[in-house]
């Protein structure tokens, strides 16, 4: 028998000759336990997600909106099973996880802990939530865990529309009345600092990051992915004609990069601590549609054991 | 509680003339409703033309801790490869 030392060794070479480790292959305890963590809330937030946008489906304007809306929420749902499948395959059962985000234990992005007040939400979270995510999703296709990472690459195929149907909204808002363009504008103005907020504390806060980049479950950094975002919608928020509501936010020629304000740390505390507006609502309609649906699903399985029979 | 329904592989061919590889897993309560939630989550885009799901119990996998052993047999085996046979350069199409 090896030693965990020795086995931890191995491990770790293993990693940093970029093979992938798959779900029956030694890993250490707290590498199985943060993929848990972390896909585990990856998959709450697909689902939870679904919530904020589920809410205008009726009250689209067109039906090639609402068709679009419907497929786009559609493909959340998937990747929330995509993602609680590759949790699975840790050991851990689908019920147990759905269990945790059920009772508060718990978490997942923040971002959905915000009301959406106007059909121009639709547009603006398409645009910059999905966005967001996407810039986090493209580098974890390349994260060590052989399941996280090619379920990322299937959601990271299925995401492009998302966006596209997002900034579309805006871009016909935008040439649209006076109003119209206002409405876009004061979306833009709600969601772009939450946006900003989903990439996680500063590197020099978040004391996971050094090991999640050692054990390449993380491939960049917190910050990395925010410049990156941050780069890539200044100059598409420009073609709207809408503003980005930092008044700091300047292009930096030394460094190639924005530069742009600080965020508010106190209010991005105080909604993963459960004290967002929209926290309460969004728990108590997961657990409402769970509780509605047991019934279906115990009659499917009475169903599937009497034809077994 | 209720009762969590079972897990199944799916494996999706996609397209004639490919064979069918593993896509991922779903939960179904029976092996027609794991086809139709395969087809639901897998092929939303005209990903494949033909789906198997497999009751992810019934499958037997190698373990990789002896996967050393396990796949030994074939190591040593190098003349099982074209490139262990030495011919003259002016030997073509072989
Ligand atoms: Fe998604
Ligand atoms: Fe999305």
């Amino acid at each position: 028998m090896k030693s965990i030392t020795q086995l931890e060794k191995e491990f770790q070479a293993r990693i940093d000759r970029d093979e992938k480790i798959e779900p029956k292959d030694w890993m250490p305890e707290a590498y199985r336990k943060t993929l848990i963590r972390q896909i585990s809330q990856h998959a709450h937030s697909e689902v939870v997600g679904m919530l904020p946008e589920g809410n205008w489906i009726t009250r689209a304007p067109s039906l090639r909106r609402k068709v679009a809306l419907l497929a786009k929420i559609q493909d959340e749902g998937g990747h929330g099973l995509y993602l609680y499948s590759a949790t699975e395959t840790l050991g851990i059962s689908r019920d147990e996880l759905v269990e945790q985000l059920h009772a508060g234990r718990a978490k997942y992005s923040s971002i959905f802990n915000y009301p959406a007040l106007t059909w121009a939400d639709m547009g603006s979270i398409g645009y910059l939530v999905d966005g967001a995510a996407i810039v986090n999703q493209v580098a974890l296709t390349r994260t060590s865990y052989g399941p996280y990472a090619r379920a990322m690459v299937r959601i990271c195929k299925e995401e492009s529309f998302h966006q596209r149907q997002g900034y579309e909204i805006l871009l016909t808002l935008c040439r649209g009345t006076e109003a119209q363009k206002q409405m876009a504008q004061e979306s833009l103005n709600r969601w772009w600092w939450p946006a900003l907020m989903m990439f996680g504390p500063h590197d020099k806060d978040s004391p996971h990051t050094a090991q999640s980049m050692k054990w390449k479950i993380k491939r960049k950094t917190n910050d990395e992915l925010r410049q990156y975002f941050v780069d890539m919608t200044v100059p598409q928020a420009k073609v709207l004609g809408l503003t980005i509501p930092d008044p700091d936010l300047k292009w930096n020629e030394e460094r190639g990069h924005y530069d742009f304000g600080e965020i508010n740390w106190d209010e991005f505390w105080k909604v993963v601590k459960g004290h967002g507006r929209c926290n309460k609502e969004r728990l108590d309609t997961r657990r409402k549609v769970s509780e509605e649906g047991a019934w279906v699903r115990d009659a499917a399985v009475a169903y599937a054991e009497k034809k077994a029979a | 509680m209720s009762k969590q329904w079972p897990l199944w592989e799916v494996f999706i061919r996609t397209k004639n003339g490919l064979e069918h590889r593993h896509a991922g897993s779903v939960h179904a309560a029976d092996g027609e409703m794991a086809l139709e939630n395969a087809r639901d989550v897998y092929t939303r885009r005209m990903e494949g033309v033909s789906i198997w799901v497999v009751p992810s119990k019934e499958i037997t996998a190698s373990n990789p801790e002896h996967s050393g052993e396990f796949f030994e047999p074939a190591k040593d085996k190098i003349y099982r490869h074209p490139t262990f046979y030495n011919l003259p350069e002016e030997v073509k199409h072989m």
